[in-house]
């Protein structure tokens, strides 16, 4: 099997350089059939590509369902312990896995996208084909040279490390596919632009055809952004969701850009405009992608010595470069093709709207990517690291998030082209009222006035929900006046013949929805830490919290071995005079493979994970985790150590019985004699609409991505002459 | 085993990718539309999606009667023009 995936990568290696040189040169004579079959050999080069990678990427699978711990990546990430879906799933927590996650997912987004274009965009198709390859070969490189997923373990342990148990959470294990589903489909706008450049194509077409891989793109990295946060929020154990990490930035990053290129590319579908800014956006947001990867894979966020010592940093940083300099060189030689066809007819305009949001969001992505190298910036010129935290982004992102909302709402209600002043006045009456209300309520409400961003926030999330339910109204309205539809069908119409425009809408309330959550929980959260014997009490955001009874346990693995010891306590849980309900928490430790520790300790020095108690809401989360202080076991566990150190001679099965039983007794003796436990509670105000909001924007999202029906996107109202071209096909 | 999954592997790429290589291959699969239709089709779509969209502004209240009409016949008149251009390279083509 490892023998056969190394052969298979070496193979499609040679297939993607030889699909380079044949796109390329059937690009270079495509106007005669022999140039044709060359274009054509390059585009099934990645459908090949693809059934090898896939054929790779299902013998490394087999492998950790198999546990063969022959493979060196099967023993370094997963155990017989790992349970059969994080088996499954363990491929992409390794460096290895994961790049040969990119590359297949890289070649089935440009199999499906070739596909479709197979008939279409025939000058540019095949420089994009060749784009995509190199990146497929570049990556191929790294497997093959670098960090092969083929390596043999020597020798072959019995027993595998297991999955970090960090990673053992369900969104977690979806969250590696949908950031690299979003990385890779974000490539795919990426080589259509480098193609139209070259080629100097650069009308809508290759817009239109690529629109649905830029929202497909932004989409999947919104969803892989969320379940990083959800799955901060519950496995961490410090209960926050986004920490400006690099790595959530990384993601972040290019979710922006594409959020900004989403709306900016209607206008020069519409208009002709913003050429040069649109095809930016998209050459920016393919080296983002890249750049996501590279910060993740690199090493590089650790430490800048980290980056030096990582074996893929040099070589991501090449392609970046040659990516940009690539990009501006293009770019700056079709500056006569990338003039715009008009101009902006009035700053009263969606058009303008629009343009102001891609600056908020452009500005947005600057200042995270500034706080995210800042540190490396200050560590190449001064050596010593100077970071900076979630306060210093806060005071940068935080009026731009509050002008963005605010734009997220005026854009629906103004026309394109040019809005009269009437109109506007007309339309924007009740959103207005309905923020005035707002504001008006949460001031006699009391408790707000000390934190006018958050206010802001809610007043004005109130502007865009009020906006887009009125958008919503008066379009059923204009529907039942032409068809006399009832509601719902009349609602059911609207939607289903304009997509992209209550898609977009849907989009603005989740992201209002979302912020709402943000602002609430950021602003009016109660935070408190205690250190609590059993029957103690302590007491946060109105909640009084009792430490019931310490909580120990051992976890048994199917095959018999031991997976983890559990400490935890059970809760009670009371708010005002309400009835009191249970809550638990748990830290579970994982036994280390470090053969320096001892037979006892290893099961107390490995990985360490919380299960957090948590009774979410949609006022607000109760949110609680436990650190046991296990010093007071320590005397127990070096003398277990002494003991079983020197019980070598005994045979392996009676001496696993003792030290089971051992261990056994430390869990009843900690059960029995708890020692004081540090617990983290927190009441964070409407974080469940967080979750909810970005439900929402995906909603909207797919709604967005799904194609028009025929009838919808052919139908023509123009009272051409007759004779004038043929019905769309 | 590995060996045959390789050679089996290997032997339905190159099978794929060697048309150019091969006497009577797929030279080109027909049907392929001029570069020009694909580019006018692309802008006409865009047009008829702006003439709706202008239409739903006007119905939802974002637009004045004059304000509409002039709009919407400068839209028109812009799709127009795209068909005339779509009918002239099909009346080049059949000549």
């Amino acid at each position: 099997m490892l023998i056969a995936g190394r052969a298979l990568l070496i193979i499609a290696l040679l297939i993607a350089v030889y699909g380079v040189a044949a796109s390329l040169y059937g690009a270079r004579s495509r106007d005669d059939l022999r140039g044709r079959a060359w274009v054509a050999s390059g585009r099934r080069a990645v459908y090949a590509l693809f059934g090898i990678v896939a054929v790779c990427f299902t013998l490394l699978e087999a492998a950790f369902l198999r546990s063969d711990f022959s493979s060196e990546l099967v023993a370094a990430h997963s155990s017989t312990t790992t349970p059969l879906f994080y088996q499954a799933t363990a491929i992409w927590s390794s460096q290895e896995g994961s790049l040969l996650l990119w590359v297949l997912l890289l070649s089935g987004w440009s199999s499906l996208i070739l596909l479709l274009t197979r008939r279409r965009l025939r000058e540019i198709a095949p420089y994009a084909t060749a784009v995509l390859l190199a990146i497929a070969a570049f990556f191929l490189c790294l497997l093959i040279f670098l960090e092969t997923p083929f390596a043999r373990s020597s020798p072959v342990p019995v027993e595998g490390v297991g999955l970090n148990p960090l990673l053992r959470h369900p969104s977690m294990m979806i969250h590696p596919p949908m950031l690299y589903s979003g990385y890779t489909l974000f490539t795919i706008p990426f080589a259509f632009a480098i193609g139209a450049l070259i080629t100097r194509r650069l009308n809508t077409d290759w817009i239109q055809t690529t629109r649905p891989f830029a929202l497909g793109a932004w989409l999947a990295l919104g969803i892989g952004v969320v379940l990083g946060a959800r799955w901060s929020y519950l496995e961490l154990g410090w209960g926050g969701y986004w920490a400006w990490d690099g790595v959530e930035n990384a993601a972040l990053m290019p979710w922006l850009i594409g959020t900004a290129y989403l709306h900016s590319a209607m206008i020069q579908e519409r208009r002709g405009m913003l050429k040069v800014w649109n095809v930016s956006l998209v050459l920016a947001g393919g080296i983002l992608a890249i750049l996501g990867t590279f910060l993740v894979r690199s090493g590089i966020l650790s430490s800048i010595h980290a980056f030096g010592a990582s074996t893929l940093g040099i070589p991501f940083l090449v392609l970046i470069v040659v990516m940009i300099v690539g990009s501006i060189a293009l770019v700056a030689s079709r500056a006569r093709e990338l003039r715009s066809e008009h101009r902006l007819d009035s700053l009263l305009s969606r058009e303008a709207i629009f343009l102001l949001n891609n600056l908020i969001l452009v500005a947005l992505a600057f200042v995270i990517f500034w706080g995210t190298f800042f540190p490396l910036i200050s560590e190449a010129l001064t050596g010593s690291e100077a970071s900076v935290g979630p306060p210093w982004f806060g005071r940068y992102v935080a009026p731009l998030a509050l002008v963005l909302v605010g734009l997220a709402g005026l854009g629906p209600v103004i026309a394109w082209r040019q809005a009269t002043a009437s109109n506007l006045r007309r339309t924007l009456v009740v959103p207005v009222g309905a923020a005035i209300t707002m504001l008006a309520a949460l001031l006699i409400a009391g408790g707000v006035a000390d934190k006018p961003a958050a206010l802001a926030m809610f007043c004005l999330a109130t502007f865009v929900v009020a906006v887009v339910a009125q958008e919503f109204w008066r379009g059923v309205q204009a529907r039942r006046a032409m068809s006399r539809e009832a509601v719902p069908t009349a609602l059911f119409s609207l939607v289903r013949r304009n997509r992209r425009r209550y898609g977009g809408y849907t989009v603005h309330v989740g992201i209002a929805v979302l912020l709402v959550g943000v602002a609430a929980s950021s602003s009016f959260q109660d935070v408190r830490e205690a250190r609590l014997s059993p029957g103690e009490r302590t007491s946060v955001g109105g909640y009084e919290i009792e430490y019931v009874r310490p909580t120990a346990s051992i976890d048994v693995a199917s095959n018999g071995q031991l997976e983890k010891i559990d400490f935890g306590a059970d809760l009670r849980v009371r708010r005002g005079a309400g009835e009191a309900t249970g809550l638990a928490t748990e830290r579970s430790y994982f036994p280390s493979s470090d053969p320096r520790l001892g037979p006892v300790s290893r099961y107390f020095e490995g990985e360490a994970t919380s299960e957090v108690g948590l009774q979410p809401g949609l006022r607000r989360d109760l949110w609680t985790a436990i650190s046991p202080d296990i010093a007071g076991l320590r005397p127990a566990i070096e003398r277990g150590d002494r003991v079983f150190q020197q019980a070598d001679s005994l045979p392996e099965a009676t001496r696993a019985a003792a030290l089971g039983e051992g261990l056994r007794g430390l869990v009843r003796n900690y059960r029995a004699n708890p020692p004081p436990a540090t617990f983290r509670v927190l009441s964070s105000p409407l974080v469940t609409w967080i979750w909810i909001g970005s439900l929402i924007v995906f909603g909207g999202g797919l709604l967005a991505l799904w194609p028009l029906p025929a009838a919808a996107r052919s139908r023509a109202t123009a009272p051409a002459p007759s004779g004038l071209a043929r019905a769309p096909r | 085993m590995e060996a045959l999954l390789v050679l089996a592997v290997l032997a339905v790429a190159v099978l794929m990718i060697s048309a150019p290589f091969r006497a009577g291959g797929p030279a080109h699969s027909g049907g392929t539309e001029s570069v020009d239709r694909a580019e006018l089709e692309a802008e006409r779509d865009a047009k008829y999606r702006e003439i709706r969209d202008a239409e739903l502004d006007y119905r939802t209240g974002k637009l004045s009667d004059e304000h509409w009409h002039s709009l919407d016949s400068g839209l028109r008149a812009e799709a127009v023009e795209i068909l005339r251009r779509l009918d002239a390279l099909d009346d080049g083509r059949a000549s």
